[in-house]
């Protein structure tokens, strides 16, 4: 392993992580809800579900960020790796292994976490293990 | 009131997902490179976002009633079983291939890239499956 010192964004990343855990602290001391964002999508996509309102609310917020963004700064930098194949793979397998899983980076793995849930310390586990194994597949086996 | 609450937190959530760089795909899969040239900002986003929420999301789970009055929903299950572990590997799988979750994906639907609908539509995609084998599961 070595440190890609000319990509690594320590400040930028760690002030990004405060305000994402602080809006997770936020909503759930306010609103008593988990910021789970698959759960929240998963939600509104069943017949039925409470707290659809919130729910929908938050995610309008999360779309609606970028514009806030653009009033104060340019970009962001977004550099795609993947063609469509791989994106509408990755999507489905996204998709529906949150809704199995209950949670994803955010519900799990930011709310979860912290939380010290033992459900969210093993679905954490257990996709960032998946992802470190797939990126050396594709990058160091498959040489792609 | 918690209607307009939950909007605010969204876009600071937003916003905090925009500021840390993680809906840069190549970011992302740059920290899931271990063998390769590591970029361990991710870490650094995962470190702010629990640690401050070790001490406020311990206090939340014991209470019954937020401080807006409304029931607390957080998750009561403890069970460890197949479906966490099988759903987590597929939803790292996919994460793995793309470098993209569902939070940077909603933060970045209005960037212009065909790249986000594409994978929003399919990730959609994907849930309303899960909900069919529910419920046939079930029937």
């Amino acid at each position: 392993m070595t440190i890609d010192w000319s990509n690594f964004t320590p400040w930028t990343a760690l002030l990004g992580g405060l305000l994402i855990g602080g809006a997770a602290n936020l909503y759930m001391l306010l609103n008593g809800r988990v910021a789970g964002i698959s759960g929240m999508l998963g939600s509104l996509l069943e017949k039925h579900g409470e707290g659809k309102g919130e729910k929908a609310l938050f995610l309008l917020g999360v779309v609606l960020s970028l514009l806030l963004w653009w009033v104060f700064a340019e970009g962001p930098v977004v550099q795609f790796e993947t063609g469509w194949l791989g994106l509408l793979v990755a999507g489905v397998l996204v998709g529906v292994g949150t809704r199995y899983a209950a949670g994803c980076t955010s519900g799990h793995g930011v709310c979860g976490v912290a939380r010290l849930a033992p459900r969210s310390l093993l679905a954490t586990l257990c996709f960032m293990s998946a992802g470190f194994a797939v990126v050396f597949i594709v990058r160091h086996l498959l040489g792609a | 009131m918690l209607r307009l609450m939950a909007f605010i937190c969204g876009v600071l959530f937003g916003l905090g997902l925009l500021l840390s760089g993680m809906v840069n795909p190549a970011k992302v899969l740059g920290f899931l490179d271990l063998a390769g040239q590591w970029d361990p900002s991710l870490g650094m986003v995962m470190l702010g976002a629990i640690g401050i929420g070790l001490i406020p999301m311990q206090w939340g789970r014991k209470q019954t009633r937020s401080l807006l009055g409304a029931p607390m929903c957080m998750p009561t299950s403890r069970t460890l079983d197949r479906r966490l572990v099988g759903g987590s590997l597929l939803f790292g799988i996919g994460w793995g291939i793309a470098g993209i979750c569902p939070g940077p994906s909603l933060a970045l639907l209005l960037s212009g890239h065909w790249q986000i609908i594409i994978f929003v539509l399919a990730m959609l995609a994907g849930m309303v499956l899960f909900n069919a084998l529910e419920s046939r599961r079930t029937r």
